[in-house]
């Protein structure tokens, strides 16, 4: 019956127009749809999409600067930057991460206990970066060469890397360099622009007091890649692409006298202890020597976690830089200074001589302090006192100074705070005195000064406590009759690019000056007693040396002798014994090098130290004529 | 909009003054003005797009000629004729859609393609006309409002290329099918209150479909355009860089061939599916729109073409491509600016792509052929 039905023409025409125009009205809206959503994108996001845009298409290369160099004085390459094969692993390129470190551990070619360090390191970098994963050797490189296919996205990068050719001489003055960590950022310099995945940072020594200097200023290049992150080339290219050189840092001309320092170390082969050896007119510092040392391009090169805890768990701490913050009671090393004060001071002159029967005793006090010879000394000057090493008579100088005064003095004399030396983590030692005990302790009791304290302070005993460094620093006041100078590891900067020096100049401190001048000359003569006189203790160290050798020996206590007990050096355990101390200038006449010398636990200064410095000298003057 | 087809003798009113030739070959001035300026527009942008390969170039221009040269011959078959091969022109793509389930080549894990010996051909592509020209064959001369016979008849006429297409596996062709099927039940009347009730039954449909018949790409197309983050460099990766390369393109663009995201290749599929991102980063928010506008004139050309028709089948028929053409232009730019899930349609006469192309030309030629054929019944 449908089908029979009259189809109504106009009808179908009616419906199919109405519906036509709904369609086309929807269809507009539809069309006004995209077209929002195009102003979305285009305008109102417009921004965030443009930077997406420019992100996508330019990658930056970071441009390490060289590191600048560090040159002994003579212009010896002391620290040197060569290419080194790094292993880089590029996340995107990896199809299995864990199976990927985990088999590079495997291979010996990535340390397990760095595995976890990389994974961090890997999940902050950008997409397509390459990180570092360490350094290998040639054998390594050999290892993974053979494994390489079945590691896709690892591979062999070459990046400088710190050399010192030297190894381990003068560690603790160079210093070393190392990866960027998390604690170093805090003092990454943002204009310097360091690409905290490339750059190695001074960690110790030099390279870190000098950072800033032989950093140079990083660089950058921006590349336009395509979507695989090749380079394109063409027109497009080369629009608006930056590109800023790297500045290479600049090249330290140290005070270091590599040799001379290679004989230090030498001379105190298979001791502890410390050697500095300064020009006294200009404070440079020609040998800084901590012993024992390490091997700096250990850390360079990425250092293992089984030679870090070696070096850390080595009792002799081997780190620990002994020249710049051991810190020993000075014993009787300071005795020619402890003289210089009480002239200075006016309290005392050449001639005027003690009676030393074998102690001291203050007054209305029945406690005696033994001077280390029982019978005494007898009648002593300033010059018999010095070169003897009698303590009485210091006992009795000190005790007619007064801490006060000696404090005054020997604050000046570089004592009780950091000698300035041009590189950080200099300890300042302890120049007693009664203000500064009143800080020391918490109980009132143990704050009061007593007059027994300033006394042993007159042999460089009690709280006192010196840094090798300070005694050659003050020691060095002596050699130039008052003048003084701040000790100083870098003479000068060069330019790499133009290869000029600029020079620095010589930091003068305060000098010190005498009423009459020619009491230098007392001390001076008596220092020179000590290492060639018949009754001097360090004679059998300087005899046929060719020169004269102004000098001082000293020994620190480790720990206290009961009042009535001897000292018995073979009796105690090696740790124990005393430390020897040593200082000396030679020519004394016309001094050019003092030293300084600390044995740990070498318990004769005059046996162990004074030979130390003996060679020192030998190397240097003969080297150079006296 | 006119109701000519009825009240006069003659058709072709509205076309532009001196078209007796026009009228002649069966051609509309303004219907082929927009043609002629989207396709040029189309060639200046794939030649960017291919980074100015010329060959690409001349391939393109080479489909558009002979894309112009169906319409052209099509658009003078004589409309009865093609209202009569209907039925036989469904069944025999009805039939290489099921050749294509059994020998089928594969292409992107996909079995689309039928091996000729001469030509590839997509039976789908086919489809895209035939089940219109199907559906208005069998509803032209039903009497309104539409039975539920004549309704579960259209259905199944439209359900079975669709499945088939579905299977291929390849959900958008086989929406875009059955949509063009749909349009044709729609314009021809289907009474309002079915249209409300599958809007409301269509929830649970696209549940069940999507837990139950969906692939698992294309389940994640879908999550994709909720989330382009998702997997920047999976699926989410075609979003986010044509709505970087859309964005960064601003109000003006980067000029013709300026485009970093194009021409540094980080926008996937850019002469293709993405072109349309192309033309936003290079010339702009006023590129786009002038697309777009030129598009809104074509289809409403089209549409009111359709409205001239003098019978019902060509009317559909005219009806249905004309938003049929609709239908390809915002599914392609909703996709591309992120509105819609990634399914693959080209931008019609811009895509770089010779089946689409021919497939659409076609669909002009028929509409012309609809629209200018000699007026047989009498009211």
């Amino acid at each position: 019956m449908r089908r029979n039905q009259v189809k109504d023409l106009l009808r179908e025409q009616q419906v199919f127009n109405f519906r036509a125009w709904l369609a086309a009205a929807l269809m507009g809206a539809a069309l006004l749809l995209v077209g929002s959503r195009l102003f979305w994108l285009q305008v109102v996001e417009y921004d965030e999409y443009l930077a997406l845009s420019q992100g996508n298409r330019v990658k930056v290369d970071p441009l390490s600067p060289d590191r600048g160099l560090l040159l002994d004085r003579e212009g010896r390459v002391l620290a040197e930057n060569v290419p080194a094969l790094q292993l880089t692993l590029t996340r995107e390129q990896v199809t299995d991460l864990d199976e990927t470190l985990a088999e590079l551990a495997r291979l010996g070619l990535l340390n397990r206990t760095r595995i976890d360090d990389a994974r961090r390191e890997i999940r902050t970098k950008r997409a397509f970066q390459a990180v570092g994963l360490g350094r290998l050797g040639e054998q390594e490189a050999a290892v993974f060469a053979v494994n390489r296919h079945r590691l896709p996205g690892v591979a062999l990068a070459t990046r400088p890397v710190r050399r010192y050719p030297y190894g381990s001489v003068a560690a603790h003055a160079l210093g070393y360099v190392g990866a960027i960590s998390e604690d170093d950022e805090a003092r990454l310099e943002p204009e310097r622009r360091y690409h905290p995945s490339l750059d190695q940072i001074g960690k110790a020594g030099l390279e870190k007091s000098y950072e800033r200097v032989l950093h140079g200023i990083g660089g950058f290049r921006e590349r336009l890649v395509n979507a695989e992150g090749r380079s394109v080339t063409g027109e497009l290219a080369d629009s608006g692409m930056r590109r800023e050189l790297p500045v290479a840092g600049d090249d330290l001309v140290l005070s270091l006298d590599i040799e001379l320092q290679r004989a230090a170390e030498t001379a105190m082969t298979g001791r502890r202890g410390a050697v500095i050896a300064m020009d006294p007119w200009n404070g440079d510092v020609l040998v800084l020597a901590s012993l024992p040392t390490y091997d700096p391009n250990l850390f360079s090169q990425g250092i293992s976690t089984s030679d870090y805890s070696r070096l850390t768990q080595d009792p002799d701490q081997p780190l620990f830089n002994r020249a710049l913050r051991g810190t020993y009671p000075p014993g009787s090393t300071i005795k020619p200074l402890m003289a210089l004060v009480g002239l200075e001071n006016g309290v005392v002159t050449p001639e005027d001589s003690r009676f030393c029967r074998g102690f001291f005793t203050l007054p209305n006090s029945s406690h005696r302090y033994r001077d280390w010879k029982r019978e005494g000394h007898g009648t002593v000057d300033m010059r018999e006192a010095v070169m003897t090493s009698c303590d009485v008579y210091f006992y009795s100088l000190a005790s007619t100074l007064g801490i006060e005064r000696i404090h005054d003095s020997m604050s000046r004399y570089g004592f009780g705070k950091p000698t300035g030396l041009d590189i950080d983590g200099e300890s300042a030692g302890i120049m007693p005195s009664p203000a500064w005990k009143k800080g020391a302790f918490r109980s009132r009791e143990n704050q009061v000064w007593f007059p027994g304290e300033t006394v042993i302070v007159g042999i460089g005993q009690g709280y006192w406590t010196a840094t090798p460094m300070q005694l050659a620093h003050a020691t060095a006041l002596l050699a130039t009759r008052g003048k003084h100078f701040k000790p100083r590891l870098v003479r000068g900067q060069r330019d790499p690019a133009s290869g000029r020096v600029s020079e620095r100049a010589p930091v003068p401190l305060e000098p010190v000056r005498l009423q009459d001048e020619g009491s230098w000359q007392v001390i001076v003569d008596a220092m020179v007693a000590v290492t060639s006189g018949p009754r001097g203790t360090a004679a059998r160290a300087a005899s046929g040396a060719g020169y004269s050798i102004a000098g001082k020996t000293g020994t620190a206590q480790v720990f206290s002798i009961g009042q009535n007990e001897r000292y018995d050096e073979q009796a105690i355990d090696e740790r124990l014994r005393d430390h020897a101390l040593f200082v000396a200038f030679a020519p004394a006449e016309d001094p050019k090098l003092v030293v300084s010398v600390l044995v740990e636990n070498g318990g004769s200064g005059s046996a162990v130290a004074a030979p130390v410095a003996r060679a020192v000298f030998d190397a240097y003057l003969k080297r150079t004529g006296p | 909009m006119r109701l000519s087809g009825i009240s006069l003798p003659r058709s072709g009113q509205g076309g532009p003054t001196g078209g007796r030739w026009l009228r002649l070959f069966h051609l509309d001035g303004y219907l082929l003005a927009a043609i002629g300026a989207t396709s040029v527009f189309g060639l200046l942008v794939l030649y960017s797009a291919s980074g100015g390969e010329v060959g690409f170039w001349l391939r393109q221009l080479a489909r558009l000629g002979m894309g112009l040269a169906v319409l052209l011959v099509i658009a003078q078959v004589p409309a009865r004729f093609l209202r009569m091969a209907s039925p036989y022109v469904y069944a025999a793509g009805l039939l290489m859609l099921v050749a294509v389930e059994v020998i089928g080549d594969v292409s992107k894990g996909a079995q689309r393609w039928l091996d000729l010996g001469v030509v590839r051909f997509q039976p789908s592509e086919l489809m895209k006309l035939a089940l219109p020209m199907m559906c208005a064959f069998y509803l032209h001369n039903r009497p309104l409002p539409l039975s539920m016979k004549d309704a579960a008849v259209t259905t199944l006429i439209i359900v079975c290329p669709a499945v088939l297409i579905f299977l291929q596996p390849d959900l958008g062709t086989a929406l875009l099918v059955a949509g063009a099927g749909f349009v044709v039940i729609l314009l021809a009347g289907l009474p309002w209150k079915v249209i409300w009730g599958l809007a409301a039954g269509a929830v649970p449909i696209g549940y069940v479909a999507w837990q139950y018949l969906l692939h698992d790409y294309q389940r994640g197309r879908i999550l994709t355009l909720l989330d382009p983050q998702r997997d920047p460099l999976g699926s989410g990766y075609h979003i986010i860089q044509s709505q970087i390369a859309i964005g960064s393109g601003g109000v003006f663009g980067k000029g013709w061939m300026n485009g970093s995201q194009a021409q540094l290749e980080f926008l996937p599929e850019r002469t293709t599916d993405f072109i349309f991102a192309v033309i936003g980063e290079e010339f702009g928010l006023i590129g786009q729109a002038f697309l777009l506008g030129l598009y809104a004139m074509l289809i409403g050309r089209a549409l009111f073409l359709a409205s001239q028709c003098a019978d019902t089948y060509g009317r559909l028929l005219a009806g249905s491509i004309a938003v049929t053409l609709f239908v390809y232009v915002f599914v392609n730019t909703g996709m591309v600016t992120g509105l819609l899930p990634v399914v693959g349609v080209p931008l019609p006469l811009i895509s770089y792509g010779g089946t689409s192309m021919v497939t659409l030309m076609a669909g002009f030629g028929i509409l012309l052929s609809m629209r200018f054929q000699r007026k047989l019944i009498r009211a």
